[in-house]
């Protein structure tokens, strides 16, 4: 299914772009995989997911056209 | 302050629908702490004292330097070297002087953050660091004290209040309950800000102070907003309680107190905290956990006092897949081979699991763990 894929802080050094629409599996953790395959870069990284504003709390079920949002942590001040 | 000069000062506020001379009261008897007088804590300072908070305290150990200048409006390139804490108390109280201002020129730190965050009604995170930062959360939550959370990075921003009320269970550590490793995550000096921005979100977090204080509007309680400042764009998420995310808070001041936030921040290898025994033995108690040895079948001392399963590092990476536990508690005999075997895990599924190594094995601990 496609879902809606937004971006924010540094994440967007390895995603180079803000806004996406990518193929996904049908929840949190297989989207996961693919974006690790697609972005090698954000192995590792400290992010939280979102999927339609709500942040998650494990695997989550994503459906056609959902939004999921990648959000690391900022520090500055 | 006279009567007449408060509703001449205050009038444009005091006259809005929903506000009225109840809630200038309101602000009056406020009592905001604002950590950190830099980018964020300028605005955040300047708005509420020109507001009539009645006392305002200020925590900030560092001098003004020019690099500050571009975004901390407060201060002027002839006070460059001096106190900033000093600087603005000088300039805020020439702004209102019915604001009892009081100065903290130390960083705040676990010795330090009860006794003054005790004395305020809600605390305003204006800080630019990790360590602060879950070391201020944590010690609001413990507090019931309100905190307003305000962050930049380059281009974006975020603001996230927490009244830590009852047991919501939404707090900093909602939404990240890790904090990155060092040079994880780029700070202003290393990755770049727009000087407008800390103004932005800072004078944001004012806002949501003062709706906070007089009870208007709907303040942004357990949601997270990104400003992104290049697309003009705000994007709100709601927080949702996550019961593993507050299991790494101190339980009382005592445990506040032994924490190490530098080290939590700083010995996190690749998305991975290492533990100590007493940490190891909390979280095997809770539900939806797992400890694993990943040592080789034979080796000794055996851990008899809690349940755990054994998975060897040689059959280690075939066997994460059977992982399915959102806590996984790792150990071996040195915390060398579990650190690996976390970061694996991290590799795969990472933040969707919780994972912890014991730090320095079974041999260090072995007194604490009865083995």
């Amino acid at each position: 299914m496609q879902i809606n894929l937004k971006v924010f802080g540094q994440l967007t050094d390895i995603i180079n772009i803000n806004e996406l629409n990518i193929q996904s599996g049908n929840d949190t953790d297989s989207l996961r995989k693919e974006l690790n395959t697609l972005f090698p870069g954000l192995a590792g990284r400290n992010f939280l997911m979102a999927v339609d504003q709500r942040t998650t709390t494990g695997n989550t079920i994503l459906n056609e056209g959902s939004t999921v949002a990648l959000m690391p942590p900022f520090s500055g001040g | 302050m006279k009567e007449s000069s408060l509703y001449e000062r205050y009038q444009r506020q005091i006259i809005l629908k929903g506000f009225g001379i109840d809630g200038q009261h309101k602000i009056m008897q406020a009592k905001v702490l604002v950590v950190g007088a830099g980018g964020l804590g300028c605005p955040a300072l300047q708005y509420l004292v020109a507001a009539g908070v009645g006392s305002l305290g200020i925590v900030d150990d560092d001098v003004v330097s020019l690099s500050n200048l571009h975004r901390q409006v407060l201060y002027t390139a002839a006070e460059i070297g001096l106190l900033k804490v000093a600087v603005a108390a000088e300039k805020l109280k020439q702004l209102n002087a019915d604001v009892n201002i009081f100065t903290y020129p130390e960083r705040l730190e676990n010795k330090n953050a009860f006794a003054i965050i005790s004395q305020y009604d809600l605390v305003i995170d204006g800080t630019d660091n990790f360590t602060s930062r879950y070391m201020i959360n944590d010690a609001c939550v413990l507090l019931s004290k309100p905190l307003i959370y305000g962050a930049v990075s380059q281009y974006e921003g975020q603001v996230a209040v927490f009244t830590n009320t009852l047991l919501t269970g939404v707090n900093y550590r909602t939404i990240f309950p890790h904090p990155p490793k060092n040079g994880e995550v780029l700070n202003c000096a290393e990755a770049g800000v727009l000087g407008m921005l800390p103004g932005i979100i800072g004078t944001m977090q004012a806002a949501e102070a003062i709706k906070l204080i007089t009870g208007i509007g709907a303040a942004l309680v357990n949601k997270l907003l990104t400003y992104n400042l290049l697309a003009c764009e705000m994007y709100v998420v709601e927080l949702m309680p996550v019961e593993c995310a507050n299991k790494l808070l101190p339980k009382n001041e005592t445990e506040f107190l032994a924490m190490s936030y530098v080290d939590e921040c700083s010995t996190k290898q690749n998305g991975v905290i290492e533990i100590d025994a007493e940490q190891m033995q909390r979280l095997s108690k809770l539900t939806n956990t797992v400890v694993i040895d990943v040592r080789e079948k034979g080796e000794l001392p055996l851990m008899k006092n809690f349940a755990h399963q054994q998975i060897p590092m040689s059959v280690f990476k075939e066997n994460i897949s059977a992982i399915d536990k959102q806590t996984v508690v790792l150990f071996c005999q040195h915390g060398v081979r579990s650190l690996y075997a976390a970061e694996l895990l991290h590799e795969v599924f990472g933040t969707g699991k919780d994972v912890y190594s014991l730090k320095g094995g079974v041999v260090k601990w072995a007194d604490e763990l009865g083995v």
